[in-house]
């Protein structure tokens, strides 16, 4: 009776997660104009259109360009800055930690209105140089990059980077050779949540974007708005497409997880 | 790079310095644009414009409401299905948790497209229940998130707390009420902080659903789009004290180690 109870529940929550993102994997494939309308045949074309059709080809690519560049400055910049931190004297450290806390509490839209106003109001920097764009991306994903990094400098073992310096390493190959493959794990995850924040902003992206740019976010939601037929249905094939994607990565990662887990013991 | 000398410490120069210009600076911006007019001249006009008008107000108000019926629905379905998932012996739970937060990784906005269309279907005009369609896409949106941290924390639960509960004479119910839900409080907290001020923000999924908006980030949006700095920078100051005070408050509670944002990556 409970496990019933159990199951029927779980399933509810699950149908509300995943028949809107299913039915309109169905309609991706269809020539059919809305969800629900008619279908006279199936076809292949919105998947097609997203290549064919060159402003959604240069938005997904953009997109993509954007997250993993900025994904990459940020694991550069917070790996650094986690090392020297942990490092630091107590006072530099509190201060670090607590300006590393604020783009994570705060609200997107407060993070990328201020970048907004200091970059471009301000110092008027153009919106066109991508700049703004960049260092709003980077604002919203180096401290989380940080945060992921933390948890495996506190399990480090420290006696091995003074061993290496004892062996007449510098301070700069104890680091490269000895410190940074130490937190390799946790730069990883940094890196590949960097992305996904990234890849998921709309807030940061709106006040900062040049206006001819657009990232899948800020494209979607002025598709939404509009009437444009043809590249509302291609957005559900890109839909379908992200979620296929998601999947396969999240079962890569866990794949790769539960063999490391294993060769541990 | 051989010669290269550096304390470790001093590797934390780059990212404090990136801290101070990109996270620091624009919050002091904010403050100061808060307190000016156009002219640059120090004013509590835009204090005033907001307390007296009661278009803000009942902005404000509106959010609020929205917010915290948004957090409580969202915790009614996370809590049981946390519960369910954290506690029964199902197999491979671990899978089946991942089914629940993988929605994490679709980008938001073509989520809501997807949302979007199933509404239409299903009420015709969804412009009709404005704060209902609300509530569910901000519910669609925020649930797995508030989910996470509730499993994590029911998960760490220590068994023999439970046990020692029911052996000195508890029932289900007093088990349940005076040792898991007091325990899974940090969870609770960090899911409402997740759930909670992006509910207040998120402008973009009212948007979409029904191209108007009535919370906290829409005011910011519309200002933006008006070029109107000074009242901007008013709402964000406004909405910076919420977090702040926010913050404060559930910090006292919240698991330290919890980064919820990227925990199964």
């Amino acid at each position: 009776m409970k496990k019933a109870f159990n199951i029927i529940w779980l399933a509810l929550i699950l149908i509300f997660i995943y028949v809107p993102i299913l039915i309109l994997a169905v309609y991706s494939f269809t020539d059919a104009s809305m969800v629900g309308g008619s279908i006279s045949y199936f076809s292949f074309e919105n998947y097609l259109n997203l290549f064919k059709n060159e402003e959604l080809r240069n938005m997904i690519f953009g997109t993509l360009v954007l997250a993993f560049v900025c994904a990459a400055i940020s694991t550069v910049l917070a790996t650094i800055g986690a090392i020297g931190t942990f490092y630091s004297k107590k006072l530099p450290k509190t201060l670090i930690n607590t300006a590393n806390q604020v783009p994570v509490v705060n609200a997107d839209i407060v993070t990328g209105f201020s970048i907004c106003i200091l970059l471009i109001v301000i110092m008027r920097v153009g919106k066109d140089t991508f700049i703004p764009l960049g260092i709003g991306h980077v604002v919203l994903t180096a401290p989380f990059v940080y945060l992921s990094i933390l948890p495996k400098l506190k399990q480090m073992d420290n006696s091995l980077y003074e061993a290496a310096l004892d062996l007449g390493a510098t301070p700069a190959q104890a680091l490269f050779k000895v410190v940074i493959p130490q937190l390799i794990p946790g730069i990883l995850s940094g890196f590949m949540l960097a992305v996904t924040l990234s890849l998921d902003d709309y807030f940061i992206t709106t006040y900062t974007k040049p206006s001819t740019f657009d990232t899948i976010s800020t494209y979607v939601v002025n598709a939404t708005k509009g009437s444009q037929t043809e590249s509302k249905t291609a957005l559900w094939a890109l839909s379908t497409l992200i979620f296929l994607v998601v999947i396969a990565v999240v079962i890569v990662m866990n794949v790769l997880a539960s063999k490391r887990g294993k060769e541990k013991k | 790079m051989k010669g290269l000398r550096f304390s470790r410490s001093q590797l934390c120069i780059p990212y404090a310095v990136f801290l101070i210009l990109f996270v620091i600076a624009p919050l002091v911006v904010i403050v100061y644009y808060a307190f000016t007019n156009g002219e640059g001249q120090f004013t509590f006009d835009n204090f005033i414009n907001f307390f007296a008008s009661t278009n803000t107000l009942g902005t404000l108000l509106y959010s609020f409401s929205l917010a915290i019926v948004t957090t409580l629905v969202c915790l009614v379905i996370a809590y049981p299905t946390a519960y369910i998932l954290a506690r029964s012996n199902i197999r491979k739970k671990y899978v089946l948790l991942l089914l629940f937060i993988l929605p994490m990784w679709i980008n938001f906005t073509l989520r809501i497209t997807a949302l979007k269309e199933i509404l239409s279907l299903f009420e015709g005009n969804i412009s009709s229940y404005p704060f209902l369609n609300s509530v569910i896409g901000m519910t669609y949106d925020f649930l797995p998130f508030m989910i996470l941290p509730l499993y994590t924390s029911l998960q760490k639960l220590d068994n023999s707390l439970l046990e020692a509960a029911s052996d000195l004479g508890a029932n289900k119910l007093t088990v349940f009420l005076r040792v898991t839900l007091p325990l899974s409080v940090p969870g609770i907290i960090s899911g409402v902080t997740m759930v909670l001020l992006p509910s207040m923000t998120n402008y973009v999924v009212l948007d979409m659903l029904y191209n108007s908006t009535y919370i906290m980030g829409s005011l910011i949006g519309s200002y933006f789009s008006s070029y109107d700095w000074n009242n901007g920078s008013m709402i964000s100051l406004i909405l910076l004290i919420i977090i702040f005070i926010v913050t404060l408050v559930t910090n006292r509670f919240s698991d330290k180690d919890a980064n919820n944002r990227g925990a199964i990556l």
